[in-house]
């Protein structure tokens, strides 16, 4: 007998699992169809297409989509009110726009989300405890700034640009849909906006929010559809600024389309990070930061730490920990509140996933799948580990955009930049150690534009976001995340 | 396994690469997972599994100046019948009390089954020789206690004199011999997870069958975050060496909800198998009548007042 054993001489009654925890749908009333969102009032669209809850493959309603003609209306409607008040309105009065919606998306979080959680897939535990909050965080922050434009950037004369085109992602769409909008209506633009195909809903119930606050009409615009809609936007000559988040193919479609035009461009593009986890980090935690890094969100996260870097020496108590925290990881109905990790987002993301973990078992890699039941409807991947990962893998190099993680090892430091740097991308790291010295060497070595040091996965509205090479360029969030939406005058320097 | 070379006390060899590292503690990281842990929502049937299970491994406590045999003895019933009107409530796993009052509560408890440990080694500050708590065992092994409760030095573990607390553990489980000895830190006093880490290993490698965190004494005591870092050292020696160590959270566990949460974070972080009350005991006073409450309220659908639930 083991000593385990010798110790549960007391019968234990049976296994204890959790019972369901659904978050009711009851907050929810949504509409059978939904148009497109111009000049403050709803615009009987000319075609539509359904959208579905990713989790059960149920239609949740019928949502617009938008053909050139109706992103003109948009971008006409845009520049009347951009033309008609919006651009000379004093600072402190755009801001209390701002502070209002933020106040409106905070009494509504539980609405909101339910239906990102519906819509898009992800645990309501992250939409309540993420998506929301971050969401208002970044009205709130940007209301801040409406009226010191002056101060943030004195003696430059910062000016609006005029209407901005906004294509997000289907990620985080309420949360993109907010580090979008707050800028720029801080800086006094208004806004033609396209949510991603998949997951238009909050972003359209967000127009509730709008006629709520009474913003006035025209200032945001929301037009719904897939990627013929969003080059329609990027290719209008109504638009003054276009800001893209999304996958790196499109983004350079993007900024191909507008060489030589004179639009201004921010792009936040894909991302394949570094998580790098030194031998002196605090593991547990350090493992709680892997399991953040990569599975938060299903992993259709840009910033995702998809390449595990672990020291050599320790990574085989590393994998052995984080073998056994993913079988405790529940896969299941977004809508319950114990869900870790929820459906993938589409059934072509899911083809996508399931291609490149193919390719990672044939390249030689190890798998590692913890027992997992998957509902039978719906589109669903387990968390996934494949260890013995070489550089030159495709699992190491592309970026998957799903709970799948690539570990690799390393046994320098050097080494570990010099790793972590080998890609395409930069858009964010992580580093685990508990050497406060190493932390700042490795944030000045990475080539990424967010180091996380001790945690993963961690956002501020205060906090500027963005990545280097063909993880794209411009920033949001922070000061920063005004400057694209500014026109400086160049003359006051001279003068 | 390689012979490490002779060095100096205190100097550790890694000559494995999986040696038991001490290791460290991520402050934000460890509170931030354990905030995450205590928001499952446990509902219905294994919420009532839940409260069934965190009365079976109940430490019903009294450890005051004016503890009296009437008091202890009242207390006694509670714990082998905590709801009379419910006559399918377990009985809890101990009564936990001073030596003193050892003999009342074994008299009281009989062949129930309910375990009677008794404090000891100068509870609750420990600053006492090491004769002295010797005898405080002894004496509490001879009147009859089934666990024994010690307290670590926290004065010496605080000065870096490690080797004092350790040896005081090792001549504590000689002198408490069979009995069932569980080892209090007394984590509100230790300043840092680092410090909870270090004297958790410290006291499972010196022989403790159970590692607590609390005297009840100080505040505060048996916080989640705290509770996270001892079961994450638990399963660390259980992975390394095969030795399987009991957790009892003591004080500040006050209500249903939060004895749910420490048995999330149990189920989660070590698994199934440490969900029995040989390997988990809750130190409590006024949590009892708190989960029948809870389970009344989950059997009938509504509340009943408290003075439907007795206090002893």
């Amino acid at each position: 007998m083991t000593d385990l054993e010798r110790k549960q001489r007391l019968p234990v009654p049976s296994e204890w699992t959790y019972a369901p925890a659904p978050e009711s749908r009851d907050v929810l009333q949504l509409r059978e169809r939904y148009g497109h969102f111009v000049g403050g009032e709803w615009l009987e669209p000319k075609e539509t297409y359904p959208t579905i809850s990713p989790a059960t493959e149920e239609v949740l309603a019928e949502v617009g989509q938008a053909t050139s003609e109706e992103v003109d209306l948009a971008v006409e409607a845009a520049r009347g009110a951009y033309e008609n008040g919006w651009s000379s309105l004093p600072g402190s009065e755009r801001a209390k726009y701002l502070f209002r919606i933020a106040r409106i998306l905070q009494e509504r979080a539980r609405e909101f989300a339910v239906l990102e959680s519906l819509n898009g897939g992800k645990p309501i535990k992250e939409s309540r405890d993420v998506d929301l909050p971050l969401a208002a965080a970044h009205f709130f922050y940007y209301a801040g700034w409406a009226d010191k434009l002056e101060y943030a950037f004195p003696n430059r004369k910062p000016k609006p640009v005029g209407v901005a085109g906004q294509i997000i992602p289907w990620n985080f769409p309420l949360l993109m849909l907010s580090w979008k909008i707050a800028p720029a209506l801080a800086c006094g633009n208004t806004v033609v906006l396209k949510p991603a195909e998949t997951t238009p809903l909050t972003a359209l119930l967000f127009c509730d929010v709008l006629r709520q606050a009474e913003l006035p009409p025209g200032v945001v615009n929301i037009v719904t559809g897939d990627g013929s809609t969003g080059a329609a936007l990027v290719k209008h000559p109504g638009i003054d600024k276009i800001a893209f988040t999304g996958s790196t193919d499109v983004g350079k479609a993007i900024q191909r389309e507008l060489a030589g035009t004179g639009k201004k461009l921010t792009l936040e593009l894909g991302g394949k990070a570094a998580n790098v986890i030194f031998d002196d980090a605090a593991l547990d935690q350090a493992v709680e930061g892997i399991v953040n890094g990569i599975y938060f969100n299903q992993g259709h996260v840009c910033c995702a730490g998809s390449r595990l870097l672990v020291q050599e020496s320790i990574s085989e108590a590393v994998i052995d920990k984080l073998k056994r925290r993913l079988t405790t990881l529940r896969v299941g109905d977004p809508l319950d509140k114990n869900t870790d990790v929820g459906a993938i987002n589409s059934k072509l993301q899911l083809d996508k996933i399931t291609e490149l973990v193919q390719a990672g078992k044939e390249e030689g890699a190890e798998i590692y799948q913890p027992p997992c039941r998957l509902p039978e409807k719906g589109y669903w991947f387990v968390p996934t580990v494949f260890t013995n990962v070489a550089q030159s893998y495709r699992i190491a190099q592309e970026e998957i955009f799903g709970p799948v993680l690539s570990v690799l090892t390393f046994r320098t430091p050097e080494e570990a930049v010099e790793k972590a740097n080998n890609t395409p991308y930069g858009l964010s790291a992580g580093v685990w150690t508990e050497k406060g010295s190493r932390i700042l060497w490795m944030a000045q070595q990475l080539k990424a534009g967010v180091v996380w040091a001790n945690t993963y996965n961690r956002f501020d509205p205060t906090s500027p976001f963005g990545g280097y090479k063909e993880s794209g360029y411009g920033r949001e969030g922070g000061k920063h995340g005004l400057e694209p939406y500014l026109t400086f005058d160049s003359e006051a320097f001279g003068g | 396994m390689a012979q490490a070379p002779v060095l100096p006390r205190g100097f550790e060899l890694p000559l494995e690469p999986r040696l038991p590292r001490i290791g460290s503690v991520d402050q934000v990281a460890v509170e931030e997972r354990a905030a995450s842990l205590a928001k499952r929502s446990i509902k219905r049937e294994s919420k009532l599994f839940a409260l069934d299970l965190a009365i079976r491994m109940m430490d019903l406590t009294t450890l005051e100046g004016a503890d009296t045999p009437g008091k202890v003895a009242a207390l006694c019933s509670k714990a082998m019948r905590p709801d009379p009107v419910d006559p399918t409530i377990p009985p809890v796993a101990a009564v936990c009390v001073y030596p003193n009052l050892v003999p009342v509560a074994k008299e009281k408890l009989g062949h129930s089954g309910v375990k009677v440990a008794s404090v000891a080694t100068g509870f609750p500050s420990g600053q006492f020789p090491i004769e002295v708590k010797l005898a405080d065992v002894r004496s509490a092994v001879e009147l009859g206690a089934d666990e024994i409760d010690m307290v670590i030095d926290r004065g010496a573990f605080l000065s870096g004199r490690y080797a004092k607390v350790y040896d005081e553990i090792v001549r504590v489980k000689e002198a408490a011999g069979d009995l069932h000895l569980k080892v209090i830190l007394e984590t509100g006093e230790l300043g840092t997870y680092d410090n909870v880490r270090r004297a958790s290993l410290l006291a499972m490698a010196a022989g403790a069958d159970f590692i607590k965190t609390s005297t009840g004494k100080i505040s505060p005591a048996a916080t989640l975050p705290v509770a996270l870092v001892m079961l994450e050292a638990i399963r660390d020696v259980h992975d390394e060496t095969g030795r399987v160590v009991g957790f009892k959270p003591a004080g500040g566990v006050r209500s249903a909800k939060q004895a749910v949460q420490h048995l999330v974070l149990v189920h989660e972080t070590l698994g199934p198998d440490w969900m029995t009350p040989d390997l988990h005991r809750f130190g409590a006073s006024s949590l009892l009548n708190d989960v029948l409450m809870q389970i009344r309220k989950e059997k009938t659908g509504r509340y009943q007042g408290p003075d439907y639930f007795t206090i002893d």
